[in-house]
């Protein structure tokens, strides 16, 4: 049947992505320099973000604003996990961290899957209320949630050293890490898509009432989307943490959000190979216009920087996408669709 | 008797949509609900389906009460539907707009659908063998792998209808099936239903305008004007009754 | 806690409801009428007092003139944000309007952060406004007079809008359906342009009675304040004008009550709003009004 054929030439050639991705990992640990590792590293975290970003907002069409407040708890457990209770008494200078904070302790992978749990279960009980009602909540819920974890890592400094945050935690993230991780979580991602339960989501999506019209528990679909994004920027937050080796309430803004959402509308809403080819694009073009915000010197004239006009060009980058060239730059396609087509030409 | 609707009534504010209504299908029947534009037929579609409940009255299917309980859930009770403007999934393929009926009866979990467990194999290959058959039956097989957009109207009619048959319906809803044919697809469509009816071994229940296609193919009927029954019973006498042909002054003329 | 301290809180929490209450208003307007949160609504608030101060500080007008030089403005910006990037995506999934929609706000935050810089600026306010009243042991400054008495006006002049006259029957039938709007021979965009252009008045109004009581204007000052209005809009009864007034004084007296009697919560003030909105969500989430807006699409 030609379904069977299908399966084994996609798994072909996704066998070649994973190993090619896997060595591209080994490689690039043991052969670039610092500060080329460093920006690796942090486009794998931004790709774990991305990808998981986009199963709520572009496969299930549920528009939210969560990734920096569940970003912000998967960095806060993980740093407290992983940093020593000596180092956090020496460190804690608004009060003294409670013994509950003191005794949590745990290795780095198990630190990281906590975080995820943990951001997991906090979506969960966001979802009863959100999705259980008709209407656009979870926007301005997730929107309020990133403030709210803002408020409460600052208002509890016995738990988080409040605005003073976090530092000297250990840095154990590298490219195995990250990269490994960002491997791991895109496979999970597109195994979830390709199966009823990406289908039911993407339904949920075209057209909710005609989902639930053929037996879709829409609520629960909803609430898995949800609650697997949560997880994996809760583990993103995680490798943040150890990466920066120094996190503070104010690192968890809705810039963050921000970024991720133009990356996943710039790379194509729905698509996890968008997402992918988004982060890079944004994140070089970030750093690309970072001239934008400093100051300049030009033919001997000197200009301040402006800050912010870095963002302005990013606003109205967004707008202008969302307007003209909504479908972004692959649209809802993955990467195999490609290969269809050509297929399909024969 | 497979569904029974007793006396139904359901106002909006103050509109009554429907007044106390009341008819039942049997099994395997072909039922036809028909009645000039705004007479609630898609209201009463609406409330057994669950999206509404009625303000008075009850739906049983099977014999229990089934008002009240949320559509979804009233799909897995085995009733499914089909609508007036058609509404695939305009993202995704035939297949898997089609896939999506089986979503209630692929049973495998999130968990084994990340890690790909064995589970998860020998139940998409089910549910796709399945599909396939259906679409078979229906003559779109060949088309699975298009856009469910890219279809003709016609097709994606029978895309519509395979998807509802994926759910195992013992009850199938069709808001207007025929509508926008011509004379030529609606008498095969006609032959469809009988083929489906008879392979699928379902009820149906049919919302319709075209008095040719509901003469052909219903075996009884229930005449809707503004909410009340005018008439209930079996097709050929509806035709002779007085009361639906003042209704419809015309169209039976024409049957 | 005395009855004086309580009467106290009572008149400060009344002046910070109206606050939200003005800002609340555009939010539910725009979302009957759309659908649409619109998140650039907040900010509109903020470029509202930023005009207050350029009026006021620079070109040294009176607050009267400038108040009607500003909300005459924001109208505009409203209508124009309507227009530019909300009209052609009418007919788009509802997911890309609200991109849209933070892009814009986004846009007009750093684009003011671009232009007057991210340090406050400090509003001049007008020396009658801080003239204080003893009300037996009541503390009352002229300006937390005013605001709930305009704010009540204005919802008075909303309503008016609303229940007596054409445009207002449009708008409350646009709400309902607006594609029968459409056929019925009224241009929806016009309505729409207009339910904007009073939103967005009614915000800069807002955000001049906000700067006015706590002068220090920042590209920033919107973003908390419309969440909170947003919250406010929802806990009323989204869509329902009464409900944005009434969501707006139940927030800004539960933010003000909290804290004073118990100052140790202060950091959480934020919060509440928030707490209250996931309440409404769970237990009626029509909110106060209860108009179901979601009415069933079949």
């Amino acid at each position: 049947m030609i379904e069977d054929k299908i399966f084994t030439n996609q798994r072909l050639i996704n066998l070649a992505i994973i190993v090619t991705a896997i060595w591209f990992t080994w490689f690039a640990q043991n052969t670039f320099d610092e500060y080329t590792i460093r920006i690796i590293n942090n486009v794998a975290i931004f790709i774990i973000l991305a990808v998981s970003y986009n199963l709520i907002n572009g496969i299930t069409g549920q528009f939210s604003l969560e990734p920096n407040g569940f970003v912000a708890i998967g960095a806060y457990v993980t740093a407290i996990l992983i940093v020593d209770a000596d180092t956090m008494l020496y460190q804690y200078d608004i009060e003294d961290p409670s013994a509950w904070i003191l005794a949590m302790q745990a290795e780095f992978a198990w630190a990281l899957l906590f975080a995820g749990i943990i951001s997991a279960l906090v979506a969960l009980s966001l979802s009863f209320p959100v999705f259980r009602v008709r209407g656009d909540y979870l926007a301005i819920v997730t929107l309020g949630f990133g403030f709210i974890i803002k408020i409460l890592a600052i208002n509890n400094p016995q738990i988080t050293n409040g605005s003073l945050g976090i530092n000297d935690i250990p840095e154990y993230s590298n490219l195995y890490w990250t990269g490994g991780i960002a491997i791991f979580t895109v496979l999970a991602i597109l195994n979830i898509i390709y199966s009823k339960y990406g289908r039911a989501m993407k339904a949920v999506r075209d057209d909710e009432d005609a989902a639930t019209a053929m037996g879709v528990n829409t609520f629960k679909i909803k609430t898995y989307a949800f609650t697997t994004s949560a997880f994996f920027e809760g583990v993103g937050g995680g490798l943040l943490a150890s990466l920066l080796t120094s996190i503070s309430p104010d690192l968890f803004t809705f810039f963050l959000t921000f970024q991720l959402l133009i990356i996943i509308v710039l790379g194509g809403l729905g698509s996890t190979t968008g997402a992918i080819l988004g982060t890079i694009f944004v994140m070089a073009g970030l750093e690309y216009m970072r001239f934008l915000d400093e100051p300049m010197s030009f033919m001997g004239i000197e200009t301040d920087g402006t800050p912010g006009m870095r963002m302005v060009v990013f606003s109205l980058i967004l707008i202008f996408v969302m307007l003209f060239a909504r479908e972004g730059l692959v649209g809802k396609k993955e990467l195999k669709d490609f290969f269809k087509k050509k297929k399909a030409d024969k | 008797m497979i569904l029974e609707v007793c006396n139904v009534t359901k106002k909006f504010g103050g509109v009554t949509a429907i007044k106390d209504t009341s008819f039942s299908v049997q099994a395997k029947e072909i039922y036809g609900l028909i009645g000039p534009n705004g007479a609630g037929k898609t209201t009463m579609f609406n409330i057994i389906t669950g999206n509404y409940e009625p303000t008075e009255g009850d739906i049983k299917f099977h014999g229990q009460k089934i008002n009240g309980i949320k559509p979804f859930k009233i799909v897995h009770r085995g009733i499914a539907r089909t609508f007036q403007n058609i509404r695939l999934f305009n993202s995704m393929t035939v297949m898997d707009n089609v896939l999506i009926g089986f979503d209630y009866q692929a049973t495998y979990t999130y968990f084994e659908a990340i890690f790909r467990l064995p589970r998860f194999f020998k139940e998409e290959r089910r549910v796709r063998k399945r599909a396939i058959e259906i679409m078979e039956v229906l003559d779109i097989a060949q088309y699975a792998d298009e856009q469910a957009t890219s279809l003709s109207y016609g097709q994606q009619r029978k895309v519509e209808i395979a998807r509802a048959l994926a759910a195992s319906p013992q009850l199938l809803l069709l808001d207007e099936p025929a509508a926008g044919m011509n004379p030529q697809e609606t008498h095969e469509l006609a032959e469809l239903f009988f083929k489906i009816r008879d392979e699928f071994d379902i009820t149906i229940l049919l919302i319709e305008h075209d008095m040719k296609f509901v003469n052909k193919l219903c075996d009884r009927v229930m005449v809707l004007d503004y909410g009340k029954t005018i008439f209930e019973g079996d097709i050929k006498d509806a035709i002779k009754d007085e009361e639906v042909i003042k209704a419809y002054l015309g169209d039976f003329k024409h049957a | 806690m005395d009855i004086l301290t309580f009467m106290q809180q009572m008149v400060n929490g009344f002046s910070l409801g109206s606050m939200y209450a003005l800002i609340a208003i555009g939010y539910t307007m725009v979302y009957g009428v759309l659908r649409l949160i619109n998140f650039a609504h907040g900010d509109i608030m903020m470029v509202g007092a930023f005009l207050g101060y350029t009026f006021m500080a620079v070109f040294e007008l009176s607050f009267p003139v400038t108040m009607m030089l500003s909300v005459t403005i924001a109208a505009l910006l409203g209508v124009l944000m309507d227009k530019i990037a909300y009209k052609p995506l009418r007919e788009a999934p509802k997911i890309s309007l609200l991109i849209t929609a933070i892009g814009i706000s986004f846009f007009l935050e750093n684009t003011f952060t671009v232009f007057a810089g991210g340090t406050p600026r400090s509003f001049p306010v007008p020396e009658y406004m801080e003239k204080i009243f003893d009300v037996s042991g009541v503390v009352f400054s002229v300006a937390s007079i005013t605001v709930p008495i305009v704010t009540l006006i204005l919802l008075l002049g909303i309503l008016y809008v609303l229940y007596r006259t054409k445009y207002g029957m449009a708008i409350r039938a646009l709400s309902f359906d607006i594609k029968t709007v459409n056929l019925m021979g009224i241009d929806g965009n016009r309505i729409i342009a207009i339910v904007f252009a009073l939103g967005s008045a009614l915000a800069a109004v807002g955000g001049l009675f906000w700067a006015i009581n706590y002068p220090s204007v920042e590209p920033m000052m919107g973003v908390l304040v419309g969440l909170k209005a947003f919250a406010a809009a929802v806990v009323g009864g989204i869509g329902s004008v009464t409900g944005a007034v009434i969501g707006g004084f139940i927030i800004g007296f539960t933010e003000v009550v909290f804290i004073a009697f118990w100052p140790e919560l202060g950091g959480y003030k934020d919060a509440f709003a928030f707490i209250l909105l996931i309440f409404v969500l769970i237990f009626k989430p029509t909110g106060i009004m209860g108009e179901d807006l979601e009415k069933s699409r079949f």
